[in-house]
């Protein structure tokens, strides 16, 4: 049973990272989109699962904010302000897609390598390890989406996969307090940051939800 | 004495947090600025009661010696920042460049702000202090936009995404000491109580508190605008309504170095962890040194300061990587003074644009013939920061570099560089800005000066003069830092 636990568990978080990887290589918006809700799905699976096997109740409502917020309503609303704001449905990736998920494979095997040296020493299960080993690659690899990426509603879901990580650690970290509190502040700040896409109306603005073309309107450049 | 500890700390959270719920219902901008002040300076008045009683630990808050300098301090120049806004919205209100509508979500915004910043100030809890820091993020962001011009919404969008990149990665780096405390303190919330880990943070483990400083120090560092994690803040500093890069410079970042500076003392308890000063005195010479560079080639007086606050807050950081009781007062003093100075100096420079109609150093000439009072203030708050005697920003200078000489003489050759650098180049900007014939619109102007000249008095006061109890107690905070 207790190695049951553990494959799942090691199951679904390294599900995260290979969803990660494919989000990487994404070159359409929609298909970004679709990805982005599997990655919320898989996040509130794994979340579950520790709530139950740690017998932890408080998580079941962070798993349950994963699924709603993050599978369902945000996935929706950044397809409805695609559709509204005419966002382009191709997504240009900054180095191309090779080099990309070189790079990728090395941030992986970086975190791989300095969390499980770092949390050698201590006694904690080797559950916990590998989770924040994962967690690391998957909010490394929400970072690199960011930098690859020059628009707008990209970098949103970049910084939601980074943040999918850190409740991955979060959830993984035993008896850590506050995991509810914090899954609650990050879906504010992501509701703000969508409406943010929105009610700014970056497309009426400037043309494009292209940061690139935001950068224009600066008077006073570095 | 008319408060105890307890209710004080209630009092320095619960004022902002009610006076933002009632701002928010009250329509004009007369009533809600005078509220406004009136709510700072009931605020400031509770935290001086704070003073009487460190030492006072609750299960979710705490005072002690070193948070109360800097709640004092945030309060303080709070409340002299709510009296400037008050004459300066007004302005921005009577042109036409802010709708009454706005005005309303700016002032519970401002409180907002007070709060997040008190509550990360006083949070014994290495999570609340997390929550409030990207509560202050998040209603920083909106008063940054607030204008709604493309120059400012690119402002807070750059400023949005690159908070958020780095509170997430400060979020790692504080799930990580929870992991690296759970072992020894047990599963739960005792695992990330301040007072308890500072107590047992010999026993954690040194690699799982290497790796998490390392992300707290980018996350949290993102938001003091080190280098090279600094790009948000010019943009944010020069788009925002003056006010708020008053309190952005002065208050914000001085808090973000308080969780730095709190993780590095969990650091230093432990023997085997690797020393974080050297770290600090690295991202803290480089944004002197770029800061320095940088400063010659910007054309937007608000951009110029804020790339002065970079400088400042290297120096800052500089001071505390070296540690040793001397540097630690060096820092602490020039936090203090940087606070007091730069919001000086955006007092000056907001109605400075004002009158001008214009951020742009090339459309501003001869400020201290057309208008003598903010011309001057301008020139005596720029040279204070420059680091001219006889002003409070020389003595600190003075002390970090001389105990920097002491040691490392090549790290202080470097700090001095930059020094001059800077140096030079605020003097070339100011001699610009403030002397020969005036230049485009000369009309009188409604501001509140006392702001600015007060917080002048008080900075060439602490270069004249710190008083006995003052130093005893830096010393003390600088002892406790390590």
């Amino acid at each position: 049973m207790e190695r049951l636990a553990f494959d799942i568990a090691h199951l679904l978080a390294g599900g995260l990272v290979l969803l990660s990887f494919v989000m990487l290589y994404q070159d359409r918006m929609n298909g970004l989109i679709r990805v982005f809700a599997l990655h919320a799905v898989v996040l509130s699976l794994s979340v579950g699962w520790q709530a139950y096997s740690q017998a932890a109740p408080h998580l079941y409502i962070t798993a349950a904010i994963a699924l709603v917020f993050k599978a369902l309503i945000i996935p929706y609303a950044l397809h409805r302000i695609m559709v509204k704001l005419g966002v382009h449905r191709e997504i240009e990736i900054v180095g191309g897609i090779v080099p990309t998920m070189l790079l990728g494979i090395g941030l992986t095997a970086l975190s791989l390598a300095v969390m499980l040296q770092a949390t050698e020493a201590t006694t904690a299960d080797p559950l916990a390890r590998e989770d924040l080993a994962f967690a690391l690659s998957v909010v490394l690899l929400g970072l690199l989406m960011m930098v690859t990426r020059r628009n707008a509603v990209s970098q949103v879901i970049g910084f939601m996969t980074l943040e999918n990580g850190m409740i991955l650690a979060a959830a993984g970290a035993k008896g850590m307090p506050f995991v509810v509190e914090i899954s609650v502040a990050f879906s504010v700040l992501i509701a703000f940051i969508v409406i943010g896409v929105f009610l700014f109306r970056i497309r009426e603005r400037f043309d494009s939800v292209d940061i690139g073309a935001l950068e224009q309107g600066r008077g006073d450049r570095i | 004495m008319i408060l105890d500890v307890g209710q004080a700390m209630t009092a320095v959270l619960a004022i902002p947090a009610t006076a933002a719920l009632v701002l928010v219902l009250i329509p004009g901008y007369r009533l809600p600025a005078a509220l406004n002040f009136l709510a700072c300076a009931a605020t400031f008045l509770s935290a001086l009661t704070l003073l009487s009683g460190t030492g006072a630990t609750g299960d979710y808050l705490f005072v002690d010696d070193l948070n109360v300098v800097f709640v004092v301090l945030s309060t303080f120049v709070g409340l002299t920042t709510s009296a400037f806004s008050a004459s300066y919205i007004g302005h921005e209100i009577a042109v036409g460049k802010l709708r009454p509508a706005f005005v309303r979500f700016y002032h519970a915004m401002y409180q907002a702000l007070m709060f997040a910043m008190n509550l990360a100030l006083l949070a014994n809890n290495i999570g609340l202090m997390w929550v409030a820091i990207e509560l202050a993020t998040l209603t920083t962001v909106l008063m940054v936009g607030l204008y709604r011009t493309s120059e400012a919404l690119e402002a807070a969008w750059k400023y949005f995404i690159l908070g958020s990149v780095g509170i997430a990665l400060a979020l790692f780096g504080t799930i990580l000491v929870y992991v690296a405390a759970q072992p020894v303190l047990g599963e739960g919330y005792d695992a990330m109580v301040w007072t308890r880990l500072m107590q047992k943070a010999a026993g954690f483990s040194p690699s799982l508190l290497n790796v998490a400083f390392v992300f707290l120090i980018l996350g949290y560092g993102t938001k003091v605008g080190l280098a090279p994690m600094h790009a948000w803040l010019p943009d944010a500093h020069a788009e925002g309504p003056t006010p708020i890069s008053a309190v952005l410079s002065g208050l914000l970042l001085n808090v973000a170095l308080y969780a730095v500076l709190r993780f590095k003392m969990l650091l230093s308890v432990n023997e085997q962890a690797i020393k974080p000063g050297p770290l600090l005195v690295v991202l803290g010479l480089l944004s002197v040194i770029f800061a320095g560079f940088m400063l010659y080639k910007r054309r937007d007086i608000k951009r110029l300061f804020a790339y002065s606050s970079i400088e400042h807050m290297g120096i800052i950081a500089f001071a505390f990587g070296m540690g040793g009781p001397l540097a630690n007062f060096g820092g602490l003093l020039h936090m203090t003074m940087h606070s007091l100075t730069k919001s000086a100096i955006f007092f000056a420079v907001g109605h400075i644009a004002q009158v001008k109609g214009t951020q742009s150093l090339a459309g501003i000439r001869g400020l201290t013939v057309s208008h003598p009072a903010l011309g001057w203030g301008l020139v005596i708050s720029v040279a204070a920061i420059a680091g001219l005697p006889p002003m409070g920003v020389f003595m600190s200078e003075f002390l970090i570099i001389t105990s920097t000489f002491a040691r490392a003489p090549l790290l202080a050759a470097a700090l001095v560089f930059g020094l001059l650098i800077a140096f030079g180049a605020l003097m070339l900007r100011v001699s610009d800005v403030a002397f020969g014939e005036p230049d485009g619109p000369v009309g009188p102007i409604e501001a509140s000066i006392w702001p600015l000249y007060l917080h002048l008095a008080l900075v060439l006061a602490a270069g004249l003069y710190l008083p006995e109890r003052l130093v005893s107690w830096f010393q003390h905070v600088a002892a406790l830092l390590g």
